[in-house]
């Protein structure tokens, strides 16, 4: 089965050009994507994020809440969720460590929401203005227990908002929370974009039961390992946990069904790795080593590599639009034809323990990075260029 | 005879609670109420947290939920305010809202949003074998206060009064005709209701206390539970080893979720103005 969350139908319908920040823009793009309930609560550099929504959501009939945590924020979004609405909630480092406990839920109920983590300076309270990279790990191991999770990392404003609405088809289609990796610099930087027309945007809905009541399986597998999802209130009454639990949806202790449910919640997603796994290759044709890199790091990576060129180096770039479930098939085949990868990213090598991990030792995998809470000087990511060349 | 079973997922019988425990009392007691009130069952959502209590959720034939810990609050809110017809009644017990979850039962209460919440208190946690809770009154043993229990205590209910909730009442077990009274009118209360219960846990506090049997331990509540309008004329040394039952507290404030809808209205109105 064919499936798309890739949120453009048509590219080139285009709304008149404006300018926007990274975090506007996925305000805008969580409206234009359907979403009615937004739970959170304030901590920079997200709080914009919310900011707007409270301004926007009841404009258009949807509700915003100021909750008294993160913890009761993912609860709240969760609970929306399972009413039928599309929700989300936005936070960075401290906040993101909090909704660990209900991510798990979603991942474990398979509830469809959408977590925005603009990342701040870490560990604990760190650098709450400053941007970091630090939470890549976080993204995907942050929750107990093995569990799927999808995350994506927008590098521009413009980006920032078709991620945002894709963010949402995915966690429809898969019935996953989608966790959503803004940084610092992405959510507070203005760019001038051209947003595409809302009538030029494909919107994914969550599978809906076919069945009558009696015969729903709220998890049942199917095909494509998605079970249809029934909201509260139309006749189907069941029952959600986050125990282990079989079909029905309630809990269980036998072991077969324990492992044959998780297993399902983890093809449902590779089942569907093509459409969710994305990757922006740039210059990478002819080139001999290969700059893996992401979010704000890959702008100034993108600069790097042009001086590179300027002075003959063959360099390329691997972005991960996706970077969970990692890209490791798109490392692997770029590996073949580079002779070394570097890595920067404003952490101590998150991503580049996946890309080292892909790359097997076939070539060096060189780590370039940055925890004091600066971007990366495309000079710094220059130097170690010509140092690999 | 009530027919319990037309409400009941029969298929996941015998229940997981011990012999004895109050658990069962109130459920059948929840089910009582919403039966007078005809409220349609697909428009029931039955929200709980973690422990013996929250179990309850899955016996029921509604929209129910089994939360995390202490977080059934932020999911019956979020249900709410997604879906503001449906009826979302809160099972938690005196850990999963008072201890783990107090934060959100404060400001449930505080926002007043339209739950009911039955808070079945058994003095202890249950489920991982009888430690102390915040209500485990003072001296009182339990797993973990082998001493006996030297931290003060929580007035639930008290609790829920300050923070602004709309309607707040206490029972027993034992008196589980008040209880289906006290759980329609929580129901009924357009905002934050708390109908706390005092429910005997024979296995864990009955035993780590010498309670006696499940029979002793309702008796004690029949003995100790004293109503609002008695407790008026007694004097503080006679409410000693006392605590009060029925309506304690009516204050009806606006309600969260119908507020925002007035905001949406409004603005609706000025872009149809405009």
């Amino acid at each position: 089965m064919t499936r798309s969350s890739r949120p453009l139908t048509d590219p080139s319908k285009r709304r008149p050009p404006r300018m926007l920040s990274g975090n506007e823009a996925c305000a805008l793009a969580a409206i234009d994507a359907g979403m009615r309930f937004y739970a959170g609560y304030p901590i920079t550099p997200s709080s914009e994020i919310a900011e707007h929504l409270a301004n926007w959501l009841p404009r258009v009939g949807g509700v915003f809440i100021a909750m008294e945590d993160e913890i009761a924020s993912m609860g709240a979004i969760i609970g929306a969720s399972l009413a039928g609405t599309k929700s989300m909630t936005a936070t960075s480092g401290p906040g993101f460590s909090l909704m660990q406990e209900n991510i798990g839920y979603a991942s474990m109920a398979e509830v469809p929401v959408v977590v925005v983590n603009v990342m701040r300076g870490g560990p604990s309270t760190g650098l709450p203005t400053s941007p970091a990279q630090g939470d890549v790990m976080q993204a995907r191991w942050g929750t107990h227990g093995d569990h799927p999770v999808i995350a994506l990392t927008p590098y521009s404003v413009e980006e920032t908002y078709e991620a945002t609405v894709r963010a949402f088809n995915l966690s429809e289609q898969y019935r996953v929370p989608v966790i959503l990796l803004l940084d610092e610099v992405i959510g507070h930087v203005n760019e001038k974009v051209a947003l595409p027309e809302r009538e030029a945007l494909r919107i994914v809905e969550r599978p809906k039961p076919e069945v009558p009541p009696e015969q729903y399986l709220p998890y049942v597998d199917t095909p494509t390992g998605v079970p249809p999802m029934a909201p509260f209130g139309a006749g189907y009454r069941y029952h959600v946990t986050g125990l282990a639990h079989d079909e029905t949806g309630f809990q269980t202790n036998d072991p077969k069904v324990i492992d044959a449910q998780l297993r399902r919640l983890h093809r449902k997603l590779e089942l569907g790795r093509h459409d969710i796994v994305e990757v922006d290759e740039f210059l990478l044709d002819d080139a001999e080593i290969g700059v893996f890199a992401y979010g704000s790091s890959a702008r100034s990576a993108r600069r790097a590599i042009r001086l590179a060129r300027e002075k003959g180096i063959r360099v390329g770039m691997l972005r991960p639009k996706t970077m969970w479930p990692f890209p490791d098939e798109e490392v692997r085949a770029w590996t073949k034809r580079l002779r070394a990868w570097l890595v920067p990213e404003m952490n101590l090598g998150q991503a580049a323990h996946e890309v080292e991990w892909a790359v097997a030792g076939a070539v060096p995998v060189r780590r370039l990075g940055r925890v004091d809470g600066n971007l990366f000087h495309p000079n710094d990511i220059l130097a170690a260029i010509e140092e690999l060349a | 005879m009530f027919d319990y079973q037309s409400y009941l997922r029969l298929d996941h019988f015998p229940l997981i609670w011990c012999p004895g425990c109050g658990n069962g009392v109130v459920m059948k007691s929840m089910l009582r109420a919403i039966d007078n009130l005809r409220l349609p069952r697909d428009q029931v959502c039955v929200v709980s947290g973690i422990g013996c209590s929250s179990r309850l959720s899955g016996y029921l034939d509604f929209n129910t939920v089994h939360t995390t810990h202490g977080r059934a609050l932020t999911f019956a809110t979020g249900i709410k305010m997604a879906k503001p017809e449906l009826t979302v009644i809160v099972v938690t017990g005196d850990g999963d809202c008072t201890a783990i979850g107090g934060n959100h039962f404060i400001h449930a209460a505080r926002r007043n949003i339209d739950l009911t919440v039955v808070l079945i208190n058994n003095l202890i946690y249950g489920m991982t074998g009888g430690q102390h809770s915040p209500t485990t009154p003072s001296g009182s043993r339990a797993s973990t206060a082998p001493f006996g229990n030297s931290e003060n205590t929580f007035n639930v209910s008290g609790l829920a009064i300050a923070a602004g909730a709309s309607f707040v009442a206490r029972s027993t077990t034992y008196h589980a005709q008040q209880c289906d009274k006290l759980i329609e009118r929580g129901i009924q209360t357009p905002g934050f209701a708390l109908i706390e219960i005092m429910a005997a846990c024979p296995t864990s506090f009955g035993r780590a206390n010498k309670a006696g049997s499940p029979a002793d331990m309702m008796l004690w509540q029949r003995d100790h539970a004293v109503t609002a309008q008695r407790a008026e004329k007694m004097s503080p040394e006679e409410l000693q080893d006392k605590f009060t039952i029925g309506v304690l507290a009516e204050n009806p404030r606006p309600e969260c979720r119908a507020e925002y809808q007035k905001l949406i209205d409004r603005l609706r109105e000025q872009e149809a103005k405009a």
